[in-house]
């Protein structure tokens, strides 16, 4: 009933020749109770594709489907939708009561649905005693959760969410990521969620759409886009630090970038230009005959585990290294090993994933 | 600041006082004027401290029962008159600023900065440069001595509006979007957000609008010729006769003071909404 479909979404500002085109042509199709998160970069389109599925800006090409019905000419109010903004747009004026019941007034629900609806809300969200006061006496956190509380006194077909915790402090956020998931579990109310955090993205995502200058680069579950990135941009976005892409010339079981010449454990898929990637995590360092040299140039400790930054070839490359482990010293150059079941192909025009010829130890991840 | 200097405490007072002085004097001298007969107060010198006649006089320039050489017309008909219009001008003023601000900020409609700028540009054109065309029109309406002439063409400002756009323009976006998302129509949401949340510039607005309304001064002085419709600014005016003639100055003083009372009254009753209007950044 809350499932939503967008097809072949196309967003442009002006028109004719002039006209600014900032989503091309976006498809994908979210299933009813799914939390599906939408992640990319500032200004990558992705609040913009959530504003044309709420009906606040107009769709220049395209359809968008909510619970089987197409709604590119519908009011927001008339498309069963609810939102969460990222400054929460609570009306100053109004009581917490208020500003949750406004628009099951507006609607005309009787006054007893509209009490239970709100202490319902109220109680899921621990506002109880909060619902007499005025918004500005709330600290950020509990404002989020009037924010939230409005959107599920209307019981939607689908809560959309734009950036709802890019206001609150690191803590407070990692809560109210808990609460949302916790929340969800519960209502399992369809969700469209936007937001620039990975971390956001990974951990509330049960599928996650990754978009890039009005494009979407991949959709897929947290566990796919991390394991297998469709596209060189996925593979440097998700993931902290990013993989490590280097550009080379791949010929059998060599790699040869900026001079450098990497050996393989298997053969590359094909022989050409391609993009090695392999994240830090899925390095270590060995002895430095049969690894790659690495020229270290600065290491970071972060507690549990050290980054070695350096240079392979002519690419920056990152290294994560336990911080238990021996580390090397700045301008030391020392052997890498890749697990050659995490190695990722990219073709280095169209920077699409390729897939690794089948190997022996290559499990799927 | 926080300084501990008893002579400069001692001096700022003294400037102070003096300052008040300076200002109260005068009305105090219109006081004690009015509590005065008249051949009293033209004696010199004129007395300081109030006199016995102050009911006789207030009752006398309410009811308009004692003629001086000017004219006696009755001064609370006249107070009700500019009562009428200083509120009708105060509210008309808010009430259409509001609208066309809501309109300018809020909604995109062919011209819409033509029409602002249209309305920008009545700012150089007060009362005092368009009174000979304004007058016409008035007159041809048979809108003379009504509370319709009176009011109607000082109603349309500029100032409120921009005002007004000012204050909307701070308005997040996303409360708009959220009472679209409500499912709040455009005038559901100006009634229910935005006019409650203007409510302290309306305030400051109706306090200004409201004095400027009651303090009219040539725009009335044209269009009233009787006395019935006279405010009460131009009935002083009115009861002052010219050359050596002999003025009851103590009810006109008296009129003076009762002219003074309800923008006075009307400041010191909405004085904190006033200040918290024209200061407010916190919404």
């Amino acid at each position: 009933m809350g499932a939503i479909s967008l097809r072949n979404i196309v967003k442009r500002y002006g028109t004719g020749p002039k006209a600014n085109q900032v989503i091309h042509g976006v498809g994908a199709e979210i299933a009813d109770g799914e939390f599906v998160v939408i992640v990319g970069p500032s200004g990558c389109g992705k609040s913009t594709l959530l504003r044309m599925v709420a009906g606040l800006e107009e769709i220049s090409a395209g359809e968008i489907w909510i619970a089987g019905v197409k709604v590119n000419d519908k009011e927001p109010s008339e498309r069963d939708i609810a939102m969460v903004f990222q400054n929460y747009a609570l009306y100053p004026h109004m009581t917490v009561f208020d500003n949750m019941a406004y628009g099951l007034r507006i609607a005309k629900v009787p006054m007893s649905e509209i009490r239970t609806r709100v202490d319902q809300a109220a109680k899921i969200l621990e506002l109880g005693p909060f619902l007499a006061r005025k918004p500005r006496e709330l600290s950020g956190g509990q404002r989020q959760r009037v924010a939230m509380g409005r959107a599920i006194v209307r019981k939607p077909a689908v809560f959309l969410f734009d950036e709802p915790l890019s206001n609150l402090d690191a803590k407070l956020r990692a809560q109210t990521r808990l609460e949302i998931q916790k929340l969800h579990g519960e209502l399992r109310t369809t969700s469209l969620f936007v937001t620039h955090d990975q971390v956001e993205a990974m951990t509330l995502a049960e599928r996650m759409v990754v978009m890039n200058a009005g494009r979407i680069e991949q959709i897929g579950t947290p566990d796919e886009v991390y394991h297998r990135p469709a596209t060189t941009f996925v593979a440097g976005f998700i993931g902290s630090p990013p993989m490590n892409l280097v550009l080379g010339e791949a010929k059998g079981a060599s790699f040869q970038t900026g001079g450098q010449h990497l050996p393989l454990a298997a053969p590359a898929p094909r022989d050409g230009a391609l993009v090695l990637g392999v994240r830090p995590e899925h390095v270590e360092i060995v002895e430095q005959a049969p690894g790659w040299p690495l020229r270290v140039q600065a290491i970071e400790m972060l507690g549990a585990e050290r980054l070695i930054y350096g240079t392979l070839g002519e690419t920056l490359f990152t290294v994560r290294l336990d911080a238990t482990l021996a580390h090397p010293k700045i301008g030391d150059v020392v052997g890498l090993r890749a697990d050659p079941a995490h190695l990722h192909w990219f073709d280095a025009t169209t920077s699409a994933r390729v897939e690794a010829r089948p190997v022996a130890t290559t499990a799927a991840p | 600041m926080v300084e501990r200097r008893p002579l400069l405490t001692f001096l700022t007072h003294t400037v102070l006082l003096i300052g008040v002085a300076i200002v109260a004097f005068p009305v105090y001298l219109t006081f004690v004027a009015s509590t005065h007969t008249a051949q009293d107060i033209v004696q010199a010198p004129m007395p300081i401290v109030p006199g016995d006649q102050f009911v006789h006089n207030y009752v006398a320039a309410l009811t308009g029962s004692e003629k001086g050489a000017g004219s006696g017309a009755p001064v609370g008909r006249m107070m009700w008159v500019s009562l009428v219009s200083a509120l009708v001008i105060a509210i008309g003023k808010i009430a259409i600023s509001l609208l066309s601000a809501f309109a300018i900020v809020y909604f995109r409609f062919p011209f819409r900065m033509f029409f602002f700028w249209a309305i920008f540009i009545t700012l150089m054109l007060p009362v005092e440069v368009r009174i000979f065309p304004t007058y016409k029109v008035i007159s041809d309406l048979h809108m003379l001595n009504t509370y319709a002439g009176l009011t109607i063409p000082l109603i349309a400002s500029a100032t409120a509006t921009f005002l007004f756009r000012q204050f909307f323009l701070t308005v997040p976006d996303e409360l708009a979007e959220a009472a679209r998302v409500d499912g709040a129509g455009p005038m559901r949401f100006f009634k229910d957000v935005l006019v409650p949340l203007s409510a302290t510039s309306i305030a400051a607005l109706f306090v200004i609008q409201f004095i400027y309304g009651w303090n009219q001064y040539l725009w009335p002085l044209l269009v009233t010729t009787e006395e019935s419709m006279y405010p009460v600014v131009i009935g002083i005016k009115r009861m002052i006769a010219g050359g050596d003639a002999q003025n009851a100055w103590n009810l006109v003083m008296a009129t003076a003071i009762l002219a003074m009372l309800p923008p006075a009254l009307v400041v010191v009753l909405m004085q904190k909404w006033f200040v918290k209007g024209l200061v407010d950044t916190e919404k």
